[in-house]
Parts: structure tokens; sequence; C-alpha cells
């Protein structure tokens, strides 16, 4: 199976390499369109502000193929955010193709939310084998409202989507990377989609 | 809802661990990777790696140290020791650092802060500061607590969030070694006036250390180092005890 990692600058990409090297899988970083479309997967990663993150996927004419891509995709963290309507993060348009707006947690609470937290309302095969409240790391001051294709929530300040499915795009707000046991289960998942 | 985090902390000396650590049937305690992956597997919700000997010439071995932990661990790690260049920080996180540390390097020149912050994002900034209380009041202190400045310790804090800090690791270098507990009123008054996460150090001695500062304190997390290594206080005991006392943590 071909894994590739989309490399467009945004982030700390190699902890995700390596958690697939883990699970005995070679993914591929690359920002080739061409590989990219010919992939039997596609991991969407993100670390960073919104809209320098956008600004370079559309340098990089990625803005335009993503959207189109016909194989299981998975956007992590930021590569998440990024695939919804927009983002309040410098007021950020975004892919679309998760229709739902981001937001950024109020005051009431500390930003970033750092830390373990559970998902919650698991509802995709993204998750088989993972419990009901399962503990996930997060890292993140924006947020994608709970809407109908949230696949998972989360509560910090108030209940939103920690996870989003549409037809064959998946996005998770946590690192499964990052995220022990579960979250490697959650990887495998993905691969066996 | 979040957990608290508990945060085992190893120092590092030329890639390898310090200081002694007592771990029951490990092959290499000397092995900060050998070492971590244990950490997560007792349930340490992230890990610190201090580099306590940091020079240029020995850069190059950190950096590979931090590319096999990053290989092989799967929770979250932070580097902190002799980071001072947006360059050095960007090596780290390219070997898989999620975090990186930085103390003397952000009062001597704070800009090096808002730099990292642009670059690479708060959540990758955590700003440790030192401090010691002279006549009443808290000041920071610089190369591990040896050195002490005129910064008032909740100035500089606030300053360093305004700068774009992600997470705050405080040590009292009155409590640190003392295992008499954390120095929760300073804590709970950086919990209270910032708006980021705020890691507690120095101190952790006893199980109810770490609930008083989870409490009293409202720290985020509590980092220690020789209640851990020595096996004083196992991680699964620790978090089942403050779960009983309604202290969010991960099991």
């Amino acid at each position: 199976m071909k894994v590739v990692i989309i490399d467009y600058g945004a982030g700390n990409i190699k902890s995700i390499q390596f958690a697939f090297k883990r699970l005995s899988l070679d993914a591929v970083l690359s920002n080739n369109i061409d590989e990219i479309k010919a992939a039997d997967k596609v991991i969407f990663p993100g670390v960073g502000e919104a809209s320098s993150a956008m600004k370079m996927l559309k340098e990089s004419g990625l803005d335009k193929v993503i959207p189109t891509l016909k194989q299981p995709v998975l956007g992590i963290c930021l590569g998440m955010q990024l695939m919804c309507n927009s983002s309040e993060e410098g007021n950020t348009k975004g892919l679309g193709i998760f229709d739902v707006d981001v937001k950024k947690f109020s005051k009431a609470v500390k930003v970033p939310q750092m830390g373990w937290n559970v998902i919650y309302n698991l509802n995709s095969e993204l998750f088989t084998g993972i419990k009901e409240k399962e503990f996930m790391y997060l890292v993140h001051s924006f947020y994608a409202e709970n809407c109908k294709e949230a696949i998972a929530t989360t509560d910090y300040e108030l209940e939103y989507a920690s996870a989003l499915q549409k037809d064959n795009f998946y996005g998770v707000q946590f690192h499964p990377e990052k995220s022990s046991k579960a979250g490697e289960q959650i990887l495998k998942n993905f691969l066996n989609l | 809802m979040l957990t608290k985090r508990i945060v085992p902390c190893l120092d590092i000396k030329n890639g390898r661990t310090v200081k002694g650590v007592n771990f029951v049937n490990l092959i290499d305690a000397g092995d900060p990777v050998v070492l971590a992956k244990q950490y997560a597997e007792l349930g340490a919700d992230e890990l610190v790696f201090l580099d306590i000997a940091a020079t240029l010439e020995n850069r190059g071995t950190t950096l590979d140290m931090v590319l096999k932990v990053a290989e092989q661990v799967n929770i979250p790690f932070t580097v902190g020791g002799g980071i001072s260049s947006v360059e050095h920080v960007d090596k780290l996180l390219q070997c898989g650092a999620d975090k990186v540390s930085i103390n003397s390097s952000a009062v001597k020149r704070p800009d090096l802060i808002n730099e990292l912050a642009d670059k690479f994002g708060s959540q990758c900034v955590v700003v440790a500061i030192d401090a010691k209380q002279i006549n009443g009041e808290w000041f920071v202190h610089l190369a591990g607590g040896t050195i002490p400045t005129d910064i008032k310790l909740f100035d500089w804090a606030k300053e360093v969030e305004k700068r774009g800090a992600g997470e705050i690791l405080f040590t009292s270098m009155d409590h640190d070694g003392t295992k008499a507990g954390f120095a929760n009123e300073a804590l709970a008054y950086l919990s209270e006036t910032l708006n980021i996460p705020i890691i507690a150090s120095g101190g952790a001695g006893s199980i109810e250390h770490f609930a008083d500062t989870f409490t009293k304190g409202k720290s985020d997390a509590a980092l220690a180092a020789s209640v851990f290594h020595f096996g004083e206080i196992p991680i699964l005991e620790l978090k089942e005890a403050l779960k009983k006392q309604n202290i969010p943590v991960r099991i």
C-alpha cells in the first residue's frame, strides 16, 4: 500500500511518518501532485497558522487537487481545519470539503487546549475498536463546530467536532500519531479503509 | 474533560540519560529511548528532555537522540537546554520534537519568543521560568537558578504569554529538590492571571503534592524527575489516587 503524507511546508510531519513506521509502513512525504493522486491513502497534516498554511497550499496548487481526491484522505489537526469552509484564524477561506466553520475558543478556557481529552459520540469505521471516551492528545486554539459531518465530539468550553467525515474525506482534530496505542489503532483503521 | 498531565523529566548529557534512574528490568537505564518508551507504557502523558550540558559541539548528538525518541515513542515530548536560535528549533522540530523549551535565552533576548511563535506556532513554544523568592517577592533566575535577575516572575510570565508562548514551565528554586511540595501559591496566581497552560515543577515528593498542585496550585501539568526515576511514585498509582480525589487524569 502506498501512503503519501502531503508535504507543503506546514509543521512537523516527521512524527506522522514515524507513527506509520511503527506500524511497519513506509509512508512517503511528497508535494508532487501526480504522486499524491496515485497514492492509496493520503494524509493531509498541518501545524501552525491557518492563513499561511493555506497560502502554501495555493502556491503548490494543492488547494485545487485535494478536494478532487478519490482515495481515503485523512486531515490531521490544522489539516482537518483547512478542509472546512472557513477559519477564524487569519480569516481564512478553507477547502470547503466539510460544511462547517472553524472558530476560536473564548477566554473562558485556557488557549491552546493542550493535553489529553476524550472523544465520544464515535460514529465511523475510523474508530473500530476504539471505546467511547477514549483519550486523545490535542493541541489547538480553534475548533470545528459540532455539525452533521461530526464522527466524534469532544468537550472543551463547549461540545465541538473532534473528527469529521464526508465520503472519502476524514479529519481529526487530535494527533493520532501522538496518542499512544489508541492513536495507532486509528491510523491502522485508516489504512484498512 | 481535559485531563491534568503527569510529565517525567529526563536530564540528558551527550545523548545519554544522567542522574540515577532506577527502573527494574531495564537493559540500559542510560538510553533515553528505552526510558521514554518505558514511561509511555507506564502512563506518562508527556515527556521533557533537558539537555543539561548543551554546547554547540554536542548539538548533533542531541539531535540524533531526538530523532530516535521520535521514531519510537508514541506520546508527545519537549526538548530544552541551550536553545537560543530559530535555526536550532527548526532542526529539533524536524527531528520530531513536539515542543521546545527556552529559558535563559528568552530572558536575554525576548524577541526569540515572538520569532518562534510566528514561525512554528505557539503550540510548540514552552517558556521555562526559574524563580526564587527574595524578601517575599519572586524573581527570575538564570542558568539553572544560579544567577539572579531584577525581573519579577509575574511580570515576565505575562510578557512571555503576550509574546506568544504556548505554555509556561515554572520551577520554584525554593522548592526544587526539597520534596516538600510545589510552590502552589505562585502557581495558582500564574494560572489565574494567565490564559495559557502552566506546568508546575520543583518540589514533588508525594502523591499528595501532585493532588495539591492540581487543586490548590491550579496547575495544568506537573513535572518531576527523581520520584519517578527511582520508582518512589509509580505513575499509575499516582493517577489512580488523583482520580479518587476527582482530579481528571488519563488512565
